[in-house]
């Protein structure tokens, strides 16, 4: 049998800094550092002990700390970046890389949606389109050809809303509990996605530090291992007008609607386990709906069934398939473009450590990451574990 | 009672590229134009070089009927900017030719907007003298082409 893929990597160090509505004093490079400083100590490592570096902020490390030359990518967002970094350990052109981004100071005047809410372009801005109005776009045509209801979407928020309510790092801890009712009671968006089903914004750094796996027995935490991944994209995010049947060419049930379907096929598949093998679900929450749609592209449930499935009970926590256990982008953190997009990975890592202080699933040996969502046109996918594959 | 009409703030403008150019300019022309396929017969938009299809570079433009029916929309408060008056109902059009098209719901009340109404293009010269497309409800479809 061939070696697996990410037999040689280990996730060895992660940390959040503070996450706020506003970092005051800080600006992006500042609290990036705060957050790769926090990440190697994590480790129980030294700065001195990197020789590889991803994201363009992480770059800021690799001269402050003098450890170049180095191996460098400046792939910025989630979890590409990470199997980015696995690759590079995997393939022997860096041993123990970090991975860091963070996000101060750069949305503060909030007359105006975010401004990577906003990109420019010409078939899009004139109708005024941002991320919400996006998915929205893409749950109507859901909503509309399963019958999928506006309260299934406010479970799937109250959910992960009360998630972040009990947990004391999260930007909006306290601030419930949520009730379907609540959620459908804020104010309207982009029909069908009410305030409270959206993300929020906010500041903060993450990173994360991976080496290779016959390095892990001095270090001061367990290690994580990679036992899948996949990355699905159809083209450039908000450019094109967000269709549920793009694509499917090559498969038809590999449209855009359910992008990440087929990201969730190859990880799985080289992980050697199934949706039933995963204990908890760090699925990335832009808007209520798509942790519907990730159910079902993922191969939870059936196509149209995942309304149902998450009002069966299973996304709570003590459920089946626990979600987005800290309160993700709706009320743990969005700390700009890609920050948050690692966070779910940082979470996944916790919880397979066991080291939640809140929303810790008990035993947990699988956790399944994600990032991206259908109105953005791509969707990625990492399963972590307990055991080397 | 709200009736949708078209954006006259200073909302962004298109910035045409290479590709768009002979879009926007049958837009300033109202005229709604498309790429269709001499190999597969498919159409194409967003302007490629490439068929949406069969991905042959076989494409030409080709003039639009300017109907078809709403795809999916959503109707938005809470606008991009302030240049935007809410609310606006952006949605997608599935052209009689088969093609995608995300523009607005005009000349009709928001709530009136639902998957399969039947809608015909209107050209609207808004911010900075740019013509854009808009679609209004109709009674029904003509026979597709
Ligand atoms: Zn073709």
């Amino acid at each position: 049998m061939s070696k697996h893929p990410f037999h040689d990597v280990a996730i060895v160090g992660v940390h959040n800094t503070r996450q706020a509505r506003v970092l005051e004093g800080h600006d992006a490079r500042s609290i990036t550092m705060e957050g790769a400083l926090g990440a190697i100590s994590d480790a129980g490592l030294e700065p001195r002990d990197i020789d590889g570096v991803v994201g363009s902020l992480a770059s800021d490390f690799l001269f402050q700390s003098r450890v170049g030359p180095a191996w460098r990518s400046l792939s910025p967002l989630g979890i590409p970046a990470v199997l980015e970094a696995a690759m590079a350990i995997g393939c022997g052109l860096a041993s123990t890389v970090l991975v860091a981004t963070g996000e101060a100071g750069s949305y503060r005047q909030h007359d105006s949606t975010a401004p990577w809410t906003r990109p420019t372009n010409e078939f899009v801005a004139s109708y005024g389109m941002f991320t919400a109005a996006e998915f929205a776009l893409m749950a109507r045509r859901h909503m509309h050809m399963y019958g999928t209801t506006a309260e299934s979407m406010a479970h799937v928020a109250a959910t992960i809303r009360n998630n972040g309510h009990v947990n004391p790092e999260a930007v909006y801890f306290g601030k419930g509990p949520f009730t379907i009712d609540d959620i459908l009671g804020s104010r309207m968006i982009a029909d069908p996605f009410h305030l409270l089903e959206c993300a929020t914004t906010s500041e903060g750094a993450t990173a994360l530090v991976l080496t290779r796996a016959d390095r892990v027995e001095d270090l001061a935490k367990p290690p994580v291992y990679i036992l899948g991944g996949g990355t699905d994209y159809y083209g450039p995010a908000y450019q094109h007008p967000p269709v549920w049947d793009l694509g499917g060419n090559r498969r038809s049930d590999l449209v855009a609607g359910y992008v990440g379907r087929q990201a969730a096929e190859e990880a799985f598949a080289a992980a050697g386990i199934g949706p039933d093998d995963v204990d908890v679900c760090e699925f990335y929450d832009p808007f209520s709906f798509e942790l519907i749609r990730q159910f079902e592209a993922f191969g939870f449930c059936g196509e149209g069934e995942g309304g149902d499935f998450v009002m069966s009970g299973v996304i709570e926590p003590g459920g089946r398939f626990p979600i987005t256990t800290d309160g993700g982008t709706m009320s743990f953190s969005h700390g700009g473009a890609s920050v948050q997009l690692f966070q779910r990975v940082v979470r996944g890592v916790q919880q397979i450590r066991g080291e939640c202080v809140t929303g810790q699933v008990g035993g947990a040996e699988v956790a399944m990451s994600t990032g991206g969502g259908s109105g953005a046109l791509f969707t990625d996918v990492l399963l972590l574990g307990k055991d080397r594959p | 009672m709200t009736m949708l009409l078209p954006q006259d703030g200073s909302i962004p403008v298109p910035q045409p590229g290479a590709f768009s150019r002979n879009y926007w300019e049958g837009c300033a022309e109202h005229e709604l134009r498309f790429q269709r396929c001499g190999q597969c017969n498919g159409a194409t938009h967003t302007p490629a070089v490439l068929c949406a299809v069969c991905a042959s570079p076989a494409l030409e433009w080709e003039r639009s009927a300017g109907i078809g029916e709403i795809y999916s929309w959503t109707v938005v408060w809470r606008p991009a900017t302030p240049a935007f008056v809410v609310p606006y109902v952006p949605i997608v059009v599935t052209m009689a030719e088969g093609w995608h098209l995300l523009s607005a719901l005009v000349g009709c009340e928001p709530e009136a907007a639902e998957i399969g109404m039947a809608v015909e293009v209107e050209f609207h010269r808004g911010a900075e003298g740019f013509t854009l497309p808009y679609f209004h409800p109709v009674e029904k479809l003509l026979p597709k082409a």
